[in-house]
């Protein structure tokens, strides 16, 4: 399980700035962890004064850091990132990348790769609190699933949400459908998957410590669909306020070329995002 | 298991073997004027026939289909067989007997790669369009052989405007083969015509072509036996079948395998063959007694083969065929072994009455394909079409010109794009295809009561439609199944006509599937089948026709003696007085069933304004109470959970109903009145009933099930669910 001990989000002055910081300090209160503010651009009384007051504004108690550092913003911010051992990039991202916004979008999706912490993708940018109630986690059987399932729980508690909803995605292989023999045999199959899903997720969730589970409500969802896709159609069908997923790996050449989970979320952003690694 | 299979089997053969039987008497002048209308040896339609219904009974995956030569194949074979031999019809047919084997082969690996799924490509409207050039085709060539003059060649064109021409010479001329041939067409034509309308029992026992052979027959015996005379007609106006037909089989010539033409016969062919057979056997899968689903890959994997079989004996393509394939199930068939037996029939046929056949005029068998060719072209299908919507009309037209001016799959092609361009102008938006188009835009899932819920994004047309009808092919058609367009802004003709064929193939096997969220589309046509655009505008009634499920609605209400209201700008009673919708913003209320205290109502609604995100639909049912009673909100999935957020309410256990209090959160603002209000038998009731959120403001109750639109089924057992309860508290007050 990933802790979230130090956050740090980008500061470019724009007009999303006061929100991305207050959406930042307000994470880094739930978690209670240091928050690194980083400008990539020359350091500024004038800027940081800014920072200084909207900081103010929150009531900000926790620790903080200021950074301004001049290059690249992928390479700035994963430097920085790896050298503080960042724990959560937080990012604020466009609703939908349309022709003037796609360079955000170029650069938040480059840093998502790149960086070796987690990532949380904003969209819904508002300076009012809400509550993040309902979280959705990708249950996909992975090598990494059994962190993301039990970062989930750890984001639940800290963000204080009621439900979480573990989805395992029944993938179409091995689902061929013909006729009405072939489609008893796949109504079985995947009652089958289902039911062995359910288990290897319970399992998961057994090793969860029971502080991160109270007050929860957990339930296993299984949907059909693409990997990686249809997770995001069913964050927005059920309206989740969080979606949280690992980044699944690329293997073989012909997948590179491929549009992989990750970047069908990343074009869609149905809700905010919590990339686990 | 197995023994039953075996008895049910041995049961139904006899009524398999008379329906084979009936088949095969259309099959055989069927056969034989297909191969004529393609130029080619009256046998090869006969051997792809008996071919087909051999090898595709014992290989193939669909139930009652028959096999065989088809009609839309008839004007690729013909320009093929016409073009490749450089005008040597001999050599031609040599040469599209290779091109037929090659279209096997291909139609074998399509059904490996199980790409069964191809036809869902094809808009519906270029389909139609395309049939309806094949009529005109059909009918343009053989109209001049059903008058006798059997020697008009020449492009499609050429041969419509050469019919005038035809008449006439039918009239004046003093030949008596061309005029006896005109007359046995003309005669054949009207049995055609008013074979169907003379309701005669035993008159319709035998199909109407059979009753052509034997009119053809009959004559030929006539002047032979009777008048003691010469056939009126020459044998050159006869069909003609070898004598021996075991040794005078033609085969294949590969010679031209690499040229450009030969290879696109190929294609036409394997195009033309596979849409025919796909198209049959979906809507024969309709037809179907039993409902029972046909396995395209493997059947065209049996077409292909038999079609490379009958092309190396020299007979025709093999495809599944509509016409036939109803009259067998008309007649009872319940399995493959009508297909074989129609085979066997025909070979009997062939072999006991070669002398017979040969009596037939081929202007007796032109004129069943002169009436085929006119039903396929038939002006009521440019009717049909148009009701669809004027941009369907043009699709058409452009499809059905393109195919009689160049080829068939010039016309396919042109239907496609016609089709594309339309979607793209009446949404004004090219961006929403090519952003969406290889994205999945199909979710299923099963909700916790068991039913499936399928949600579309983006825009559903025939260029995606594949994508949604794979996820509804894993759903058992005995399931409930609700199917939402709420996030779809375009639905096109194709993917409205394909749900109703599923909700049609889930009606027959007792299950339910039924299609929501297209309220807010807009439509240019009140044609159930036409597209559907999302129109973000006010929700007056203009460019709306009602969909199925409002149409549905208004049956319901009609059945509860209730109104109907589809689109209302008034709010129903006192909505924000309910704590659900003190944070939640209604944008619009719809499809209202009403009666004096009850409103069942589909409601927008946002949730809150400041976090401003997407629209949410559900179905809601509110009832006006006569007496106060207290303020409370029941519910099993924390759906109210924010109204703890609401200081007046608290939890209320109700005391010796642990059971109860395990499976419901119960709030209130006064707690000693909601537990005098939920008395034993309010419990009882709960308890035993599907699960509902239930939310009183004092004066009225608020129920609801789902954060979706219900489906018209749940509609209905929601209100049963309302009444119910209504009655139970008015009781309980009328007794206080």
């Amino acid at each position: 399980m990933q802790e979230f001990n130090k956050i740090l989000v980008g500061a470019a002055f724009s007009p999303n700035l006061k929100v991305n910081i207050f959406q930042a300090c307000r994470f880094a209160t739930f978690f209670d962890a240091k928050l690194y503010v980083v400008h990539i651009g020359s350091s500024d009384e004038s800027k940081l004064r800014q920072l200084n007051e909207i900081v103010k504004d929150f009531n900000f108690t926790g620790e903080i850091e200021f950074v301004f550092k001049e290059g690249k913003p992928i390479e700035v911010l994963s430097y920085i990132c790896e050298e503080n051992q960042i724990d959560l990039l937080i990012l604020g991202a466009q609703q939908r990348e349309n022709i003037f916004k796609h360079y955000i979008g170029t650069v938040a999706k480059k840093l998502t790769r790149k960086v070796k912490c987690s990532v949380l993708l904003l969209r819904n940018q508002s300076k009012v609190e809400f509550v993040k109630k309902h979280i959705v986690v990708n249950g996909l059987e992975s090598e990494s699933s059994e962190n993301t399932i039990a970062t989930a729980f750890y984001t639940a508690k800290g963000l204080s949400s009621k439900k979480i909803t573990i989805v395992e995605e029944i993938a179409n292989e091995g689902l061929k459908v013909d006729d009405d023999r072939s489609l008893r045999k796949a109504t079985i199959n995947y009652e089958r998957k289902t039911h062995q899903e359910d288990l290897r997720i319970k399992k998961i969730i057994a090793n969860i410590s029971e502080e991160y589970q109270k007050g929860i409500e957990v339930k296993l969802q299984s949907i059909f669909g693409r990997s990686g896709y249809a997770i995001g159609h069913y964050a927005r069908v059920v309206r989740a306020d969080l979606l949280v997923m690992d980044i699944p790996k690329k293997s073989g050449i012909f997948q590179k070329f491929m549009m992989d989970d990750l970047d069908f979320i990343l074009s869609e952003l149905p809700t905010d995002v919590l990339i686990v690694k | 298991m197995p023994v039953k299979k075996v008895n049910n089997f041995m049961e139904t053969l006899p009524q398999n073997i008379f329906s084979g039987f009936v088949v095969s008497l259309i099959a055989l002048p069927l056969g034989l004027g297909l191969a004529l209308a393609s130029e080619a040896p009256p046998i090869s339609g006969i051997i792809a026939a008996v071919v087909g219904g051999i090898i595709v009974s014992i290989f193939g995956g669909s139930k009652v289909t028959i096999t065989g030569p088809g009609n839309g194949l008839v004007v690729v074979l013909l320009t093929s067989i016409t073009t490749l031999g450089g005008g040597d019809l001999q050599l031609g047919y040599m040469y599209t007997l290779a091109a037929i084997v090659c279209s096997g082969v291909i139609m074998i690996l399509l059904g490996f790669l199980r790409l069964g799924i191809l036809s869902d490509f094809f808009p519906s409207t270029a389909i139609q369009g395309m049939l309806a050039a094949i009529g005109v085709g059909i009918f343009a060539k053989q109209f001049h052989v059903m008058l006798g003059n059997t020697h008009e060649d020449g492009g499609l064109v050429e041969l419509l405007i050469e019919i005038p021409k035809t008449i006439q010479h039918f009239i004046t001329t003093n030949d008596h083969n061309f005029f006896y041939a005109g007359i046995a067409g003309l005669v054949s034509l009207a049995i055609m015509v008013f074979h169907a309308k003379i309701r005669n029992k035993y008159f319709q026992l035998i199909p109407a072509p059979m009753w052509i052979v034997f009119f053809a027959v009959g004559m030929s015996y006539y002047y032979q036996l009777v008048l003691k005379q010469e056939h009126p007609i020459d044998e050159e106006w006869l069909i003609r079948i070898p004598e021996d037909v075991f040794s005078s089989l033609a085969f294949p010539n590969f010679n031209i395998i690499y040229k450009f033409e030969f290879l696109a016969a190929v294609v036409s062919i394997t195009l033309i063959a596979s849409i025919e057979s796909l198209l049959s056997i979906k809507a024969v899968d309709l037809l179907d007694p039993l409902k029972r689903r046909s396995n395209v890959n493997r059947d065209l994997k049996a077409l292909g083969l038999a079609t490379m079989v009958s092309g190396f004996l020299g007979g025709l393509n093999v495809v599944t065929v509509i016409a036939r394939s109803s009259v067998n199930v008309n007649n009872n068939a319940t399995n493959r072994t009508s297909n074989f037996f129609h085979a066997v029939f025909l070979l009997v046929f062939l072999l006991l009455f070669q002398k017979q056949l040969h009596m037939i005029p081929m202007s007796a068998l032109a004129a069943i394909l002169v009436y085929t060719g006119y039903r396929l072209a038939a002006p009521s299908n440019l009717l049909s079409v148009s009701r669809v919507g004027k941009d369907q009309l043009i699709i058409f037209i452009i499809t059905l010109l393109t195919t009689i001016f160049t080829s068939l799959i010039m016309g396919i092609l042109a239907g496609i794009l016609a089709t594309f361009i339309a979607h793209v102008m009446m949404n004004k938006d090219i961006v929403l295809f090519f952003r969406n188009i290889l994205k999945p835009n199909v979710l299923m899932f099963k909700e916790t009561d068991g039913s499936y819920y399928v949600s579309v994004k983006s825009f559903s047309s025939f260029l995606n439609f594949f994508r949604l009808k794979n996820k509804l092919n894993l759903i058992p058609e005995t399931e409930n199944v609700v199917v939402d367009f709420s996030r779809c802004r375009f639905v096109d003709n194709t993917v409205m006509e394909n749900m109703n064929t599923y909700v049609e193939k889930f009606e027959a096997k007792y299950g339910n599937l039924e299609v929501v969220g297209l309220d807010l589309h807009g439509t240019e046509t009140t044609h159930p089948f036409a597209s559907r655009r999302m129109i973000q505008r006010s929700l007056k009634t203009k460019g709306f026709s009602l969909t199925k499920r409002q149409t549905n609605l208004e049956i319901v209400a009609k059945d509860f003696g209730w109104k109907y209201i589809p689109y209302t700008e008034e709010s129903i009673g006192l909505m924000s007085e309910f704590t659900y919708f003190k944070t939640r913003q209604i944008q619009a209320t719809k499809n209202l069933l009403q009666n004096k205290n009850d409103t069942l109502f589909d409601v927008v609604f946002t949730e809150g304004a400041f976090i401003a995100r997407q629209l949410i639909r559900s179905t809601m049912f509110h009832i006006t109470m006569e007496h106060q009673i207290p303020e409370f909100t029941l519910d099993k999935e924390g759906l109210f959970e924010f109204v703890k957020q609401y200081t007046e309410f608290s939890d209320i256990e109700i005391p010796n109903h642990s059971d109860f209090d395990k499976r419901f959160y119960l709030s209130g603002t006064n707690k000693e009145e909601v537990l005098k209000f939920f008395t034993d038998d309010v419990i009882l009731f709960l308890e035993s009933n599907n699960y509902y959120h239930i939310e009183s403001n004092k004066q009225g109750l608020l129920i609801f099930k789902k954060e979706r639109l219900a489906s018209v089924k749940e509609v209905k057992a929601m209100i049963d669910f309302g009444l119910r309860f209504e009655k139970l508290i008015k009781e309980k007050y009328a007794r206080a």
